[in-house]
């Protein structure tokens, strides 16, 4: 997609919410996943179009933990730490991104509600269960195979 | 569609349904589906039933959680009543044929524990109904709740009809339903909203996420009927954005029903006009208030405001506005249909009907079960679903998320109910259910959910902003063996400031876990405060200054 159809499909989107400043949440979302993130120069549009001040458009995008400021890393990975999570080792999960795998930007997600499969990590959008420190290892490397 | 109409698709569907030979239901929902792969046993069971000859004798859907989500993937076969769990592709060609033999000990029967001991009304249609066809939910009596009010009921009776069911919130707080329905229904004004809460952001909790997933019909038909009941035209479903497939349903769901006239300008063809929009959360945990949300639909920061007025009076852009939580609308339709009378014969006195718990923890069958209200929790975690694997101890069981509290072993006989949980410093919640084994530390588990409430704090109040941060503080002190008696007087101080001076239920109730585990586990924290150690062995205090 190049930038000029992403500005057009967000402009789009803007317009089926008739502009109306009570849609910034939407239209926060539909930029993040036309653009990645949300940069301040994209931030700087919404506001204008929305007719909003900066202020209340960066207020609300830094309030929300699913909205990103920054470029993503190219690979990610969530580990889920709910209270299943946690008791069944999540945190362990966590030291083996740190320990083997740095360059993975790691985020903790409160609860993704498969607890009956904790613990879990979604790596790359793909949901790892039942793991154990070493299987997450292996299953990282699987997936960093060609 | 008009009436007639629906009760002649009904008819048609059903009559299909019972020409086939069999019916094979995946479970779809996030847990089976994403993490366990149920999507692609789908396609293999598809598969095997070209490749035995049977189309149109045997039929492959996705359906609702069929409960045993510790055992993804599952799937259920409908004429012989049994679920199968921990299913692999490998498995179609046996589930096409109905060959049992192939899942020996992986079979639970409806006649077994596990679904005997159950009472489903929320989850009714889990394994009966796909949640991408609305022909199958109105093939399972689905929208005839709608029907019945539109065609025999006026907004008032249906008022009157839920107050005399005895349902009460399920999102944790447990006012009563009609009282509410009563309150908007009540005021003046040319606009009112009825709002869906499915911002289940309960650590351990995915009881809603799974009914939206699995049954979404079910939710937009008790929202209508409420909508007709307090006279609203405009309805939201305030979806977390970390729950997608969720989304998704509802949307589709949505479209179906408006397509189909059960939703729109003339619901049924009648008077009567109701839309649902979808509102997606973008990950903020005190959404789950109402007025933090109602503030989200806004496109504003989810801070909650104080109140009164409370959203029946001032809700959603200063309009009267109903919120229910995603299971209690899962209960309109059955008690319209039913009866009220039938409702309030499930539960207690003081709390009828039945409640989902999702389990998960230390226990054997992790997953979703619905039982009437008073259930003791033994029944619960040991008769249904089997209790503590062997090798482990149950120690506690923690109730509804950060907000709730733990129950000890000696209480283990509780009936499951609003009033008799507060009274032994627990509460219900909104239905998660955490078993934890003798290797979990308590005051570990206290500062988890501390950490959580601290993460989550909107920071608009500086009692529960402050106040997380410092009760979490002494936790780690506490636990890092660095704490004093002097610091539980302080827990039990800052708990009673939080209570009594926070904005909204987040700071009120984050307290909770840490008085909860000090009342039934203050063993621990002394062991950490004057041996330096975990009873539980999970924790290594004082480990900076075995660094040394």
């Amino acid at each position: 997609m190049t930038d000029t159809d992403r500005a057009q499909r967000l402009e789009r989107v803007m317009a089926r919410h008739g502009y109306s400043g009570d849609s910034l949440i939407e239209v926060l979302h539909s930029a993040q996943s036309l653009y990645g993130y949300l940069s301040p120069k994209l931030l700087a549009l919404v506001a204008t179009k929305l007719k909003l001040p900066p202020s209340r458009v960066v207020g609300v995008a830094t309030f929300y933990h699913l909205f990103a400021l920054a470029p993503k890393a190219p690979h990610q990975a969530m580990v889920c730490m709910g209270t299943a999570c946690h008791t069944a080792g999540a945190p362990e999960l966590a030291r083996v991104f740190h320990d083997y795998f740095p360059d993975w930007q790691v985020k903790v997600g409160r609860c993704v509600g498969c607890c009956g499969l904790a613990p879990m990590v979604i790596c790359d959008g793909k949901p790892q269960i039942r793991l154990t420190p070493e299987k997450l290892i292996r299953q990282v490397e699987d997936l960093l195979q060609p | 569609m008009n009436i007639e109409e629906l009760i002649e698709t009904e008819q048609q569907e059903r009559e299909r349904q019972a020409g086939l030979r069999n019916r094979i239901l995946c479970c779809s929902v996030a847990g089976c589906t994403a993490a366990a792969g149920s999507a692609a046993i789908r396609g293999s069971i598809e598969a095997a039933i070209q490749e035995q000859g049977l189309p149109g004798e045997v039929e492959v859907c996705g359906t609702g959680c069929l409960g045993l989500c510790g055992h993804a993937p599952c799937v259920r076969s409908a004429n012989l009543n049994e679920t199968y769990h921990d299913v692999t592709a490998a498995d179609a060609p046996y589930l096409v044929r109905g060959d049992r033999s192939r899942f020996e000990g992986r079979t639970v029967r409806d006649t077994d524990a596990f679904y005997a001991g159950q009472c489903r009304v929320v989850l009714e249609n889990a394994g009966r109904v796909d949640p991408e066809r609305v022909l199958d939910y109105i093939a399972a009596g689905g929208y005839k709740g709608l029907l019945k009010v539109i065609s025999e009921m006026t907004p008032f009776e249906v008022v009157e009809e839920i107050k005399k069911s005895g349902l009460r919130g399920r999102g944790g707080a447990g006012y009563p339903t009609g009282l509410k329905w009563e309150l908007v229904a009540r005021q003046e004004s040319p606009v009112k909203y009825v709002i869906c809460n499915a911002d289940e952001g309960d650590p351990g909790a995915f009881m809603d996420r799974s009914v939206l997933e699995g049954d979404p019909h079910r939710v937009l038909e008790g929202m209508a009927i409420a909508a007709f009941a307090v006279g609203a035209t405009q309805g939201y479903i305030y979806v977390r954005g970390e729950s997608p497939l969720a989304v998704e349903r509802v949307r589709t769901a949505i479209r179906q029903a408006e397509r189909e006239g059960l939703l729109g300008n003339r619901v049924l063809d009648h008077n009567f006009q109701f839309r649902i929009d979808v509102r997606i959360g973008a990950g903020a945990y005190v959404c789950g208030e109402e007025t933090a949300l109602i503030a989200s639909i806004e496109g504003q920061r989810g801070t909650p405001r104080p109140r009164p007025p409370y959203p029946p009076e001032k809700g959603l852009w200063g309009a009267p506005t109903l919120i229910n939580n995603v299971e209690t609308f899962a209960n309109i339709a059955p008690i319209i249909r039913k009866g009220s009378a039938w409702y309030a014969s499930m539960g207690t006195a003081a709390s009828r009907g039945t409640k989902v718990y999702a389990l998960a923890g230390r226990i054997a069958k992790p997953g979703l079960v619905e039982v009437p209200m008073g259930t003791p929790l033994r029944t619960i975690l040991f008769d249904i679903a089997g209790g503590v694997p062997a090798g482990y101890a149950f120690k506690a069981a923690q109730t509804g998320g950060p907000a709730a509290g733990c129950i000890p072993a000696q209480h283990l006989d509780v009936p499951m109910e609003y009033e008799s949980l507060q009274a032994i410093g627990s509460m219900i919640g909104s239905g998660g259910l955490i078993v934890v084994d003798n290797s979990v530390c308590m005051v570990d588990l206290a500062r988890f959910f501390m950490e959580f409430c601290m993460d989550e704090s909107c920071g608009k109040c500086i009692p529960c902003r402050a106040g997380t941060v410092q009760m979490h503080d002494t936790l780690d002190r506490i636990i890092k063996g660095r704490g004093s008696e002097a610091d539980l007087d302080l827990l039990a101080e800052l708990a009673g400031l939080m209570r009594a001076t926070s904005l909204c239920g987040l700071g009120m109730a984050a307290p909770n876990p840490v008085m909860s585990t000090l009342r039934h586990f203050k063993d621990e924290y002394l062991a950490h405060i004057h041996e330096h150690r975990c009873l539980a062995g999970s924790c290594t205090p004082r480990e900076e200054v075995a660094l040394v």
